[in-house]
């Protein structure tokens, strides 16, 4: 479950780089090697501890590692110098509450979890709002 | 009103049971099964009769849904016109093979390294005997199926904590179960435990029927015997000549089969909607949607990215990019609109609706997926391990691996699905990850199930939902109570608009459910156009 990619597949991607064309993923294909390796929690919800390893692991599914979103039919907004995050409760409550197609993503998350989060979205990526969010606002914003 | 309280609050301690047991992939599933799905109502093709008298639709997405307004529509007399985001025909319904590449969000380009006939589907991959509207349409295009092995009783069920970690047959699993329960019911059965449940005619018929379901023995104990290894397989398999008589194997102990939870997963093949014969078409799922798109041709204009949807009195607009140079932009008019676009997509789409529909489009989260395809240089899964098709489970990250249900007993390679999981943490964890790391971890999981991952494997390609471009998800997941709310306002026709697919049914992520609600939709459609 940790983040490291054990040496057998290491191996087993090296050995057949001569067989390989142009390719997804292919035996030999250099591995990604994240600065904060993604991670996979055991059960059901976020084990994840912290603000960054949290948008990492759950936000940056849609709104990118450079919270920048993207664009396809439709688009994940940007959260990077995002004045709609000024209001520490709006962001709480999209988290817990999920807005339109986004899910409530925070019922996986304990209230410390996306306190922690929401703090984090608010101080990286351009925004820096200092006052933190507490545990029991976050209780509080749940439906 | 007081009978509806009963089934609700029934329903969702049952629901909460399961959850508890099992996690919400399997809530879900019990949701759409005991909530929601009950097969389908489908009544035959759809008759819309009366002249439309040159009464134009503007169809809005290429999916099923889409396709099949814009195919009847057409065939009753319509001027019909498609817009589609992608460049090819299906939407979900979508198939990759050796050559194809997939861009996801965030810009991760794929190329696909399959071998010939090879291939992942990354939306829908099984079709259900009673999804009848699906199977018409297949019919009547040409679209060939074959079965889609749902149960095989010689895959696995795998508990990282349970045995070891060692996987173990379903037939075992089943058989285990089933006999230790039978057991125990037989002796409170002959110990008049049950005289009150059981009257003194029934209960004889019971005990013959727990002989027969649990495999017990004259003295109804479940133990080890040729009887029981006829069910959960044998120590040592018959053979022929001297010597070669079977050997019975050892059942499981109770308290272990209990223990391991690995019962759980056996919902996964008695629901209506896993029940045999289960279909795929033949050489992958977007054969179906190719048909589609090959009956409707030039009616459908691909690339195009909807961006808004206005209507009046008379008529309806939508405006369009071209979805490769958005700057490039134009407009389509039609007298009616049958717009089937995810409502991820849609609810950020400029609408003329009213503020219920509106509403409705804005209520519905969309649900995280993850499917990865595995090459293998050879089938070891069929050569060591003599799984022909089917599908393992386990409680580790990838959920499952499904077993292909073609050229089997053929040799060569072979395409696994290493992992398809949806909903919780995982999901959410494994979209965040590049594509490469996500076949990676999902090798890394699967090789405690099959350890012949470490030397077969030859490429791999991952498909995370929230990072496809045309859905930001893999399907609406109503809440009860959105439903409630909203779900008939969604449904309603809006002036000259009208929304379809698999959001708009009781058959949520089935094709079935895409299509029945096009039906549904165009019939009141027309019954309004020639009524009025």
């Amino acid at each position: 479950m940790s983040g490291r990619i054990p040496a057998w597949l290491v191996a087993a991607l090296a050995a057949s780089l001569a067989a390989a064309g142009t390719s997804a993923t292919r035996a030999g294909d250099a591995l990604p090697t994240p600065v904060a390796p993604n991670m996979l929690s055991p059960g059901r919800t976020f084990a994840e501890t912290n603000g960054a390893s949290l948008y990492a692991n759950a936000c940056q599914g849609c709104h990118m590692a450079d919270a920048r979103g993207a664009i396809g039919a439709g688009s994940y907004p940007s959260l990077a110098g995002d004045q709609n995050l000024e209001a520490a409760g709006y962001v709480v409550a999209v988290v817990v509450r999920g807005q339109r197609a986004m899910p409530a993503v925070g019922r996986s998350m304990t209230d410390e979890q996306v306190a922690a989060v929401a703090d984090y979205v608010r101080s990286h990526f351009g925004n820096a709002y200092p006052d933190a969010v507490t545990a029991a606002e976050v209780k509080a914003a749940r439906p | 009103m007081a009978g509806d309280q009963t089934v609700k609050a029934t329903r969702r301690d049952l629901l909460s049971m399961i959850g508890m047991a099992a996690g919400s992939a399997a809530m879900y599933r019990a949701m759409t099964t005991l909530g929601l799905a009950a097969g389908s109502d489908y009544a035959g093709p759809i008759r819309l009769d009366g002249d439309p008298k040159g009464a134009s639709v503007l169809v809005l997405g290429a999916g099923l849904a889409g396709m099949t307004a814009a195919l009847e529509l057409r065939n009753a007399g319509y001027e019909v016109k498609v817009l589609e985001f992608n460049e090819r025909p299906g939407g979900r319904n979508w198939t990759l093979r050796g050559g194809d590449t997939y861009t996801e969000l965030g810009g991760a380009r794929q190329s696909c390294g399959f071998a010939p006939g090879l291939y992942l589907n990354p939306g829908p991959w099984r079709i259900p005997y009673h999804h009848r509207a699906l199977l018409d349409y297949c019919r009547r295009l040409g679209v060939a199926l074959e079965p889609f092995v749902q149960l095989n009783h010689n895959a696995y069920l795998h508990s990282a904590s349970a045995f070891d970690g060692r996987p173990q047959r379903i037939r075992a699993i089943k058989a285990d179960l089933q006999g230790h329960v039978s057991e125990l019911l037989a002796k409170a059965t002959q110990q008049g435990k049950l005289d009150e449940a059981v009257s003194a005619e029934d209960k004889e018929m019971l005990l013959h029927a727990l002989r027969s379901w649990g495999a017990l023995d004259d003295d109804y104990a479940y133990k080890a015997s040729l009887l029981t290894s006829a069910y959960r397989g044998h120590a040592k398999d018959p053979g022929g000549g001297p010597g070669a008589a079977p050997t019975p194997s050892e059942p499981l102990g109770l308290s272990e089969v209990l223990r391991s939870r690995l019962w759980r997963y056996l919902q996964n093949f008695s629901a209506i909607e896993f029940q045999t014969t289960m279909f795929q078409p033949v050489g992958g799922m977007d054969m179906i949607g190719k048909a589609f798109g090959r009956a409707l041709g030039e009616v459908i204009r691909y690339g195009a990215k909807v961006t808004r949807i206005q209507q009046d009195g008379g008529g309806v607009t939508v405006t369009y990019a071209d979805a490769a140079d958005t700057s490039s932009v134009a407009q389509e008019k039609a007298d009616w609109c049958v717009c089937t676009i995810p409502l991820s997509i849609l609810s950020q789409i400029p609408i003329d609706v009213g503020a219920p529909m509106k509403a409705a489009i804005d209520a519905v989260p969309y649900l995280s997926a993850l499917k990865v395809g595995l090459q293998f240089r050879r089938r070891f899964w069929e050569e060591d391990e003599a799984i022909y098709g089917g599908i393992s489970y386990t409680d580790l990250p990838i959920g499952q691996i499904a077993y292909p249900n073609a050229g089997m007993n053929g040799g060569g390679p072979g395409v696994l699905l290493g992992a398809y999981t949806f909903e919780g943490a995982n999901g959410y964890e494994f979209a965040s990850m590049a594509p490469a790391e996500r076949v990676a971890r999902v090798l890394d999981i699967g090789a405690a199930i099959h350890p012949q991952y470490r030397a077969e494997f030859d490429n791999g390609i991952a498909v995370a939902w929230h990072r496809v471009p045309f859905t930001l998800g893999c399907a609406g997941n109503w809440s009860e109570e959105a439903r409630a709310a909203h779900y008939d306002d969604l449904c309603r026709i809006d002036g000259r608009i009208v929304l379809a697919g698999e959001h708009a049914s009781y058959l949520p992520a089935w094709q079935e459910g895409a299509i029945l609600s096009s039906l549904d939709a165009i019939g009141r459609l027309h019954e309004r156009v020639v009524g009025g």
